[in-house]
């Protein structure tokens, strides 16, 4: 190495300016080359899931990675190429099957190991003498959209049965667009609600485009060091068979709820069918087709505490669930949807932290109940 | 620091390094200096704290500048750095009342009282000074005990909480929540070792003539602030006195120094932080082989992450003409642990070599029946090690990774010395050279990294159990 400032080495500012100048120059170019890269799929697809590390059991998604060794990316070929469903050469014997929902199926407060598809998998069930695979594809945001947008993406891992866990409060019109899956994959979104036929603007608002600045490296570079964590926590992952943090205390659902008669904003009875997003679900049993989606009506708490006879739960009153459930069950019979009505499966006791997060003996108890219903909707698959 | 923190101190280091006037630099060196002392201060639920730890980081620094400094110098000029350090104190008090709301919250200055009783303390140190320099003897004695009890609770959990209660009390706040990142003070340490080795060498009548702004500019050194590294004095002051205006060599050397700390730092330490070892990794991890995973990022991160710092420091030093000693000489590739401490933290090791080990052995090997040498070297090596770890925090756990080392150190002394006849005989054989080498950068490495086990993990119970899971137990 040669000192700085021994005879023949000395600089002078302006070589230093030019030098300045050109690594200013060299990051200008990186960045500019960065921009026509609408979408980071490319950096998503790279993953040490499934090669050095085992997939994910469930979508990676993660409110303190440090602890729960996951991080919430919104790149949907990173969340795919993390997930065990995305196992290179995967077995012809098995039967696949989708569970798509929101954090109820993903499993919040839960392990891994005890999600409601795990639950299903312990079951062993048997389709015309082929095990039955479950893979839990649930996501802890509620839009239907999202869940949408995540089994469309699921159909190219060839299932054999789908099966989609919907709750109200994943269906109003206007909440579709919440879920960062959704508003951070506008285009991605926009590009399936056409092809369904489904005017964008009836689910997305109106956005402007990003500034030159924002697509470039250093205005994506959260995002790119997302993607890098997420293979990072991986080794965490493999290590631990840890991706969710269950050590910290938690609060009960409440009990006892506010006597308050809307949802949403919709004053009490001021909800119409047209608020809730039926050609959602429409488009999701028409994508999967020929593949039968069964359609569940997850378990919700239903408190006995102070104002339960004006709401079920924290989340929904009396009337609007109610309503919200005719017309499922109506919508189910019209369009001949296979669906199964589980609002009241599980007892008070099971619910966790919020009015649709069960525990694992409530997990258990629901995949028992399911399970006639995917053997039915499975067979009709063959 | 943050990324934005250290590129802003760059940038005004660069600007002080462009000032053409010595005298000019080294006053803006002072100011700033004095005032990174407040910037770089987190926020510490403590109220106040965020102002009375740096404040009493220039009160500190300032007394000991008035008494070592030379009694014939004259008082005008230690006057006029103490002006300055004072102006700094209120000129923050002042700046929280005119910043919008938010900015430098963590600051919070106390009522103007206790402002001007902050201030107070130096005059009054002043006034004795005048009137009986001959004080400046247990004056000195009262701020190394003072220097040493501050670390001692800082370093002290239950002493810390007690202190953060007492603290809590006093300023009406709820003594419940007191916890030991309430005393959350930025570079106490690095301040305490300069300040210490000043008294303790002009003690010991070794100290060069210093002004109280070379002093406070040589403790409160803003690049090497928060981590090292520990320079000497004599050596600093060598420099401040005639750094020439910053050349477009140093200024590039400079830049090379602070990118590869930014690199080592923000890339490969950070990343590997998410893979380390650490009590709830090590409590869920299901096997060995990620266990070893685990510690070797754990071990390349602390490496990464403090050398980084360290590159950083000396960058930016570079940019205003002080060139900071090296910390870090590629440690994990030392052939013995004794060459190891010569190369990690090597400012840190000499500062205890100086002050701890050798006036120990002297002592030991000086008395009416001196101490065979291998015994004194025993007591010493472990007194001194596991003196380090406590300086990392009063607990079991670093007492036990003091005397992993020291016990590392006094077995390889002794093994050095049994086998330095039998080694030569093999080490000159053509093939034995590289492969005791790298057998012993091997076998190095590997020790100072299962030591790191008890130092990562509080609980020596878990870090027993860890060590036995590494070898399938």
């Amino acid at each position: 190495m040669v000192e700085p400032g021994t005879p023949g080495t000395k600089r002078s500012w302006g070589d230093l300016a030019r030098l300045a100048a050109k690594a200013l120059l060299l990051a200008a170019l990186i960045n500019v080359a960065f921009v026509p890269m609408r979408s980071l799929d490319t950096f998503g697809s790279i993953s040490l899931y499934n090669r050095i590390v085992p997939g994910r059991l469930r979508l990676p998604y993660g409110d303190d990675p440090a602890r729960s060794y996951n991080v919430s990316v919104t790149n949907l070929e990173a969340l795919f190429a993390s997930h065990e469903l995305d196992v290179p050469s995967p077995s012809d014997d098995d039967l696949q099957a989708l569970v798509v929902g929101d954090s109820s199926v993903w499993g919040f407060r839960l392990s891994a190991s005890d999600t409601l598809a795990a639950q299903l998998n312990r079951l062993q069930l048997l389709s015309r003498e082929s095990q039955i695979e479950f893979h839990n594809l649930g996501y802890p945001t509620m839009s239907l959209l999202k869940d949408l947008m995540i089994l469309e993406r699921g159909l190219a891992y060839q299932p054999d049965v789908i099966i989609w866990l919907v709750t109200l409060e994943s269906f109003p019109v206007s909440r579709q667009a919440e879920s960062p899956i959704v508003s951070l994959n506008r285009a991605e979104s926009e590009a399936l609600l056409i092809r369904f036929g489904i005017a964008p603007d009836r689910y997305l608002p109106a956005a402007d485009s990003p500034s030159w600045w924002k697509t470039g490296v250093i205005g994506r570079r959260q995002e790119l060091a997302e993607l890098f964590r997420l293979q990072m926590y991986g080794l965490m992952w493999a290590a631990s068979g840890v991706d969710h943090d269950l050590s910290t205390e938690f609060e009960l659902r409440a009990e006892d709820l506010e006597a308050d008669n809307t949802f949403q904003g919709f004053p009490r009875d001021g909800m119409q069918p047209d608020d809730l997003a039926w050609d959602l679900l429409a488009s999701g049993v028409d994508a999967a087709a020929p593949v039968p989606v069964l359609i569940v009506n997850e378990p919700i708490f239903i408190s006995a505490g102070a104002n339960s006879e004006i709401r079920y739960n924290f989340f929904y009153p009396r009337w609007a669930y109610d309503a919200y459930r005719e017309w499922l069950a109506t919508e189910c019979r019209d369009h001949g949807w296979v669906c199964v009505d589980l609002w009241e499966a599980l007892p008070a006791a099971t619910f966790t932290d919020s009015a649709v997060h069960y525990n694992a003996r409530g997990a258990e108890l629901l995949a028992s109940r399911l399970s006639d219903p995917i053997l039915a909707a499975a067979d009709s698959s063959r | 620091m943050a990324i934005l923190s250290i590129l802003v101190f760059a940038g005004l280091a660069f600007g002080l390094g462009l000032l053409r006037a010595p005298s000019g630099r080294r006053t803006a060196l002072l100011v700033l200096s004095a005032a990174s002392v407040y910037l770089l201060q987190p926020a510490t639920p403590l109220r106040y704290a965020g102002f009375w730890f740096p404040t009493l980081s220039i009160i500190l620094t300032v007394l000991v500048g008035l008494i070592v400094r030379p009694r014939e110098a004259p008082w005008r000029q230690a006057f006029a750095a103490a002006g300055m350090l004072a102006a700094v104190v209120v000129a923050v008090g002042l700046l929280h009342f005119l910043l919008p709301p938010g900015w430098l919250a963590s600051l919070r200055p106390p009522a103007w009282g206790a402002l001007v009783a902050a201030i107070a303390v130096p005059a009054l140190a002043v006034a004795l000074l005048r009137g009986r320099p001959e004080s400046a003897r247990w004056l000195a004695a009262i701020v190394v005990l003072l220097l040493v009890g501050i670390f001692v609770v800082l370093k002290s959990e239950s002493l810390s909480v007690g202190v953060s209660s007492a603290w809590r009390q006093l300023s009406g706040q709820s003594t419940d929540l007191a916890s030991p990142i309430d005393l959350t003070w930025l570079g106490f340490s690095y301040l305490a070792f300069r300040l210490l080795h000043v008294l303790l060498d002009w003690r010991a009548g070794r100290l060069p003539a210093l002004g109280l702004g070379e002093m406070a500019t040589y403790a409160l050194f803003f690049p090497a602030l928060s981590a090292g590294p520990i320079d000497r004095a004599e050596r600093f002051v060598e420099d401040l006195r005639r750094a020439p205006a910053i050349t477009p060599d140093d200024a590039r050397e400079a830049g090379r120094r602070i990118l590869l700390g930014l690199v080592k730092k923000f890339v490969v330490a950070d990343s590997l932080a998410m893979i380390v070892l650490q009590p709830l990794g090590a409590e869920r991890v299901t096997a060995g082989g990620w266990l070893w995973m685990m510690l070797y990022a754990f071990s390349f991160q602390l490496y990464f992450d403090f050398s980084g710092y360290t590159d950083v420091a000396i960058g930016t030093a570079r940019l205003v003409g002080i060139r900071l000693p090296e910390n870090f000489r590629r440690p994990y590739l030392q052939p013995n642990l004794t060459a190891f401490w010569n190369s990690w933290h090597m400012t840190l090791t000499d500062w205890f070599r100086a002050y701890v080990f050798n006036p120990l052995i002297r002592y030991l090997r000086s008395r009416p029946r001196p101490w065979p040498a291998p015994a004194a070297i025993f007591v010493g090596q472990l007194g001194l090690m596991v003196l380090i770890g406590l300086w990392h925090g009063i607990s079991w756990s670093f007492v036990i990774w003091g005397a992993w080392h020291g016990l590392g150190l006094f077995i390889q002394n002794r093994w050095s010395a049994w086998t330095r006849t039998v080694g030569s005989r093999i080490s000159s054989q053509p093939w034995a050279a590289p492969l005791l080498g790298a057998g012993g950068v091997l076998l190095t490495f590997h020790f100072v990294t299962l030591g790191w086990v008890w130092f990562t993990l509080p609980d020596p119970a878990q870090a027993a159990q860890v060590l036995g899971r590494l070898f399938g137990g």
